[in-house]
């Protein structure tokens, strides 16, 4: 009896990290390519780790793991360019840091081509993607730097206001480091509504001349032509 | 007899599920993804039965920035469907175990993509350090930390969805832009084709006219 609930307790514990190893999955055809966007301020970590599983005709379900199925997983910064294009196997780990802010592509898709031979084109994508402080392992960093709890609240503290700072520099920019204008959030809406504004107006000017030099001209033309016919 | 059960389960056993309840409460998703036009897009989810779940989403650019949302439990009861919503955050606890479905689904929209970000908590973030260390209960200054910390949660969850509507106004705006730029241009071609055709047209019809006095006059 006593035996026998310990077991229970440790297979039901099991069973549970199981399931917590990766939450959210999606499923992706074979071609398919999945692309998800991270809008993120600079020097901002980000970690992803995925779990991929094929569909198994025979026995009508998921298999746990596929050796030599792999993901390709490509990772552009908001300038296009490509900051990560890295082949991983069926299981993976990605990891990169923003250097400019912006909008990054994380895209995903399969590698294998015998996917459709052997399961009928399905494949399920476990993902997680954790941004910023989200990032920090906090029992991890207690062991390193050997803090007390106390020490390492104040830590995860400092670490959360620290993003929140950077998220509200990125969105008002109080610092312009490079030539390019409107690079950040509220002064690129800013200019955008600017020159909205500046083309109405140009535009309704523009209208109106046009509009007087048509009439003038047709006038005169006319005129000139019922000249010449002698109607006037 | 609660004395004995518990010297039987061992300090082991319940370590573990202690550390495991610990890890699979824990976990947020928060995804941003692009659906294309006519598409429909689900994610999956395995909850355990009594947790207490979230899912938030926001559409942040396309068309009229709205989307389907369905979500359904294991035995395929819909617990949540909205039609063309362009925000929304709905909270349920799970009331059995096994996978949990909910998907975004953009089949009314014949050519406009949308962006739209989900937020999907499942149960309570992990406590920072394992719960068998606590012996006695927080001190002032942990319980502070603790309020704190919730507090700054918060302050980070508006700031996201003040960011997404950023996002929103400023790809509405670029697209009241674009439109006025090819009105104004297009307006322009039209007036001009319009004022010359006009005159043109009114040429002919006195031209014609007067082919036909020569005519009478011979």
């Amino acid at each position: 009896m006593a035996g026998g609930r310990e077991v229970r307790a440790v297979l039901v514990a099991l069973v549970l990290l199981a399931w917590s190893a990766h939450g959210l999955y999606f499923h992706i055809g074979e071609t398919e390519k999945r692309c998800f966007i991270e809008e993120i301020p600079d020097e901002t970590m980000v970690i992803g780790n995925y779990r991929t599983q094929l569909w198994d005709k025979q026995s009508e379900s998921f298999l746990p793991s596929t050796p030599g199925l792999g993901m390709h997983v490509e990772v552009k910064d908001p300038d296009g360019k490509v900051v990560l294009s890295r082949q991983y196997g069926s299981e993976g780990r990605f990891t990169f840091t923003s250097h400019t802010p912006g909008e990054h592509q994380i895209c995903l898709h399969s590698n294998s081509t015998r996917m459709a031979l052997f399961a009928g084109g399905k494949l399920r994508v476990h993902l997680d993607i954790q941004v910023g402080e989200h990032t920090n392992n906090y029992p991890e960093i207690a062991a390193k730097d050997k803090l007390t709890e106390l020490q390492l609240r104040a830590r995860q503290l400092l670490d959360q206001v620290e993003q929140i700072q950077k998220e509200q520099n990125y969105q008002r920019v109080r610092r312009r480091r490079r030539k390019a204008p409107g690079r950040y959030r509220e002064e690129r809406f800013r200019m955008t509504s600017e020159s909205t504004n500046q083309r109405v107006l140009w535009w309704s000017i523009a209208q109106t001349i046009i509009l007087i030099l048509t009439g003038i001209w047709q006038m005169r033309h006319l005129k000139s032509f019922f000249e010449a016919k002698k109607l006037v | 007899m609660p004395l004995r059960g518990s010297r039987s389960a061992g300090p082991s056993g319940r370590l573990l599920l202690v550390v495991a309840l610990a890890a699979c409460a824990a976990r947020a998703s928060e995804i941003t993804f692009e659906l294309p036009d006519n598409a429909k897009q689900c994610f999956y989810e395995e909850i355990a039965q009594g947790t207490k779940c979230t899912l938030e989403f926001q559409v942040i650019t396309g068309g009229h920035y709205d989307v389907d949302c369905r979500l359904e439990d294991p035995d395929g009861t819909v617990l949540y469907k909205e039609m063309k919503k362009q925000y929304d955050s709905f909270t349920f606890t799970a009331s059995r175990n096994g996978t949990y479905k909910f998907c975004f689904s953009n089949e009314f929209s014949t050519f406009t993509h949308k962006t739209v970000y989900f937020d999907f908590q499942v149960g309570e973030d992990p406590p920072l350090f394992p719960s068998e260390n606590r012996v006695t209960a927080l001190t002032q200054m942990e319980s502070a930390c603790v309020s704190i910390h919730e507090a700054l949660k918060s302050v980070i969850d508006y700031q996201t969805h003040f960011r997404l509507r950023e996002a929103q106004g400023r790809s509405r705006a670029e697209d009241l832009n674009t439109r006025v730029a090819y009105w104004s241009i297009g307006e322009a071609i039209i007036l001009l084709v319009v004022s010359i055709g006009q005159v043109f047209l009114l040429k002919s019809f006195f031209s014609d006219k007067r082919t036909t006095t020569t005519r009478v006059g011979s």
